[in-house]
C-alpha cells in the first residue's frame, strides 16, 4: 500500500532547486518587473514635482542599466526570502529542500555579486553567504513545486510595523495605522513604496499576509473582496496626497500601489500588519 | 565668485571635497550638488568602531578632518569593474555615533532619511552639511565611482571602510549649517491637507 503511493510521487532533483534559487534570486536582483517598471513609468509621467520627476526617471535608468549590465538594481540585495508551494504529491530526492535552498542563495550571492547582508543580531558578523534564507513552506495539492524569490532590502523592512488593533478600530483604524507608518517612514524606506497590508489571523499571520500581499502584481486591485479593494484605493490617494513623494524629496508619487489581504481573526483581535516595499520592488517565480 | 560653484548642466552645483567652511556656509537645503573628489564609506559596525575608538582614545584609521562619509556598502565587485552597485543607507541608524564623529572632524554625509534633534544641531554647530542620495539608483550612482581603495575594517565586508573617489555624484542638500531641512519643507510644500 505504502509502496504504490510512492510510486505515484513525482520526483524532483535538489539540484534543480538549487538552480531555480540561483538563478531567480539574480534575475531578481538584476532585472526590475514589467509591472513595477510600468508603475515607474506612469509615475514619472503624473508626478507634478520637478525634482519627483527627475527621481522617477533615475530610477528608470538605472533599471536600464542595472539590467544591460548585470549589476544589481539596489546594492542592498536583501535578505533571501522565499515562498515555496509544495505540491503533496512530490517527493524531492538527492538532498533535502532546506539544504537544496540554502545552496541556490550561496551560488546566486557569490557568483552573482551580490551582496552579503545577513549577520548575528548581537555580534553583527556577516555569515558571509547571505544565508540563512527566510522560507515560507506551503504544502498544496498537486505535483509541482512553485519557487518564489523575494530578495527584501532592509530599508523598508525596517519601516514596516504590526499591531494588535482592538476590534471597535475597525477598517477606518486599520487605515488610520497604515497612513501613520507611511508618513513615518518619509525618506527611510525609498519612496515610492508598494504597500503590502494583512489583515486578521494572528500576529504572525498578518505579517505574512502583508509580506504575501507585495505578490500582487503592483497596482492590480484587490479581486477578492470589494470592501478591500475600496480601502486599497482611499489609501493609495491618502498615502499620495501626503507630499512625500519620490527619494521623500516632496511630490505626489509616494505610492505605486497598496495590496492587502485578509483572514478571520480571534474575537478578541483586529491584527494588522503593515510591509513597506521601497520601489525595487523584487521578486521572481518558477514552477518546477 | 567661488569656481568651485560653477553651474553643471543641469543648473547643479559642482563641489569638489573637501568641502571648505566657505563652501559648506553657502550650501541650502534643496540644493542639487555634483559631488567630486574622496569621499569614505562607512555604515552601521565601522561607525559603532570608529566611535568606540575615539571614546578610548584610540587612534582612527581614517582622518576624519573635513571628511565626508557615504552611508553605504556596495555590492561587490564584478570582474573588471570599479565597484559593485552603491547607494545611501538610511542614516537615522548612524545619529548615536554622528555627533561625535562631527565634534572630530567630519563635515560631510551622505544618506537618506532624517537625522535626529542631536545630528542636526551639531551640523550647525559645527558647520557641517548632510547630503541626500537617492536610494534604489545603485547602478546608476557606481558609475560615478573613479576609484575605489579598501581603507579600513577589511574584516567587516561590505560594511569596511572604503575610500571612493568620485565624478560628478548627484546628491541634494537636506540640512544645511542654518537648521533647514529639505524634507520637512518638501512635505509641507506637496502635502495635500485631507478635509
Amino acid at each position: 500500500m505504502e509502496r504504490k503511493t510512492a510510486q505515484r510521487l513525482r520526483r524532483i532533483d535538489a539540484g534543480r532547486i538549487t538552480n531555480a534559487v540561483r538563478n531567480l534570486f539574480i534575475k531578481a536582483n538584476t532585472m526590475l518587473g514589467n509591472d513595477v517598471l510600468g508603475a515607474l513609468s506612469r509615475a514619472r509621467d503624473r508626478e507634478e514635482s520637478p525634482i519627483g520627476r527627475e527621481v522617477l526617471a533615475k530610477i528608470l535608468a538605472n533599471a536600464d542599466i542595472a539590467r544591460n549590465s548585470a549589476l544589481p538594481i539596489c546594492q542592498d540585495t536583501g535578505l533571501a526570502v522565499l515562498f515555496l508551494e509544495v505540491g503533496q504529491d512530490v517527493r524531492i530526492v538527492g538532498g533535502s529542500l532546506q539544504d537544496a535552498v540554502a545552496e541556490g542563495v550561496r551560488r546566486a550571492y557569490a557568483e552573482g555579486f551580490l551582496r552579503k547582508s545577513v549577520c548575528d543580531p548581537f555580534t553583527r558578523v556577516n555569515t558571509k553567504d547571505n544565508t540563512p534564507a527566510v522560507i515560507h513552506c506551503d504544502i498544496v495539492p498537486g505535483d509541482h513545486l512553485r519557487i518564489i524569490a523575494m530578495p527584501k532590502g532592509g530599508g523598508s523592512e525596517n519601516m514596516s510595523r504590526a499591531r494588535m488593533l482592538t476590534p471597535s478600530a475597525g477598517l477606518e483604524g486599520v487605515m488610520q495605522f497604515v497612513l501613520e507608518t507611511v508618513e513615518k517612514a518619509g525618506a527611510n524606506a525609498c519612496p515610492p513604496v508598494i504597500v503590502g497590508i494583512g489583515i486578521g489571523g494572528s500576529l504572525e499571520e498578518a505579517c505574512l499576509l502583508a509580506k504575501k500581499a507585495l505578490l500582487r502584481p503592483v497596482g492590480a486591485k484587490n479581486e477578492d473582496d470589494e470592501r478591500l479593494a475600496k480601502m486599497e484605493s482611499d489609501l493609495y490617494e491618502k498615502i499620495n496626497a501626503l507630499g512625500i513623494g519620490p527619494a521623500g524629496l516632496g511630490g505626489r508619487v509616494t505610492t505605486l500601489g497598496v495590496a492587502a489581504l485578509m483572514k478571520p481573526c480571534h474575537i478578541a483581535s483586529l491584527p494588522v500588519a503593515v510591509n513597506l516595499q521601497c520601489h525595487v520592488a523584487r521578486h521572481r517565480e518558477e514552477t518546477l | 565668485m567661488n569656481p568651485t560653484f560653477a553651474a553643471g548642466e543641469d543648473l547643479s552645483l559642482r563641489l569638489t571635497t573637501p568641502l571648505s567652511a566657505k563652501t559648506r556656509a553657502r550650501l541650502k537645503a534643496g540644493d542639487m550638488v555634483l559631488l567630486s573628489g574622496d569621499i569614505y564609506t562607512a555604515r552601521d559596525a565601522a561607525h559603532r568602531r570608529l566611535y568606540e575608538a575615539i571614546v578610548k582614545g584610540l587612534p582612527l584609521p581614517i582622518d576624519l578632518t573635513t571628511a565626508t562619509i557615504f552611508y553605504a556598502a556596495p555590492s561587490p565587485t564584478p570582474v573588471g569593474k570599479v565597484i559593485g552597485s552603491i547607494g545611501p543607507t538610511t542614516s537615522y541608524r548612524m545619529d548615536v555615533f554622528t555627533p561625535t564623529l562631527i565634534e572630530r572632524g567630519l563635515r560631510g554625509m551622505i544618506g537618506k532619511g532624517n537625522r535626529s534633534p542631536e545630528v542636526v544641531l551639531a551640523i550647525k554647530r559645527y558647520g557641517a552639511v548632510y547630503f541626500g542620495a537617492i536610494g534604489g539608483i545603485a547602478a546608476l550612482t557606481a558609475s560615478c565611482v573613479k576609484h575605489m581603495e579598501m581603507v579600513a575594517y577589511e574584516d567587516l565586508g561590505p560594511e569596511a571602510i572604503r575610500k571612493l573617489t568620485v565624478l560628478d555624484m548627484p546628491v541634494v542638500v537636506i540640512n544645511d549649517a542654518e537648521g533647514n531641512d529639505l524634507y520637512a519643507r518638501a512635505r509641507s510644500d506637496w502635502s495635500i491637507l485631507s478635509e
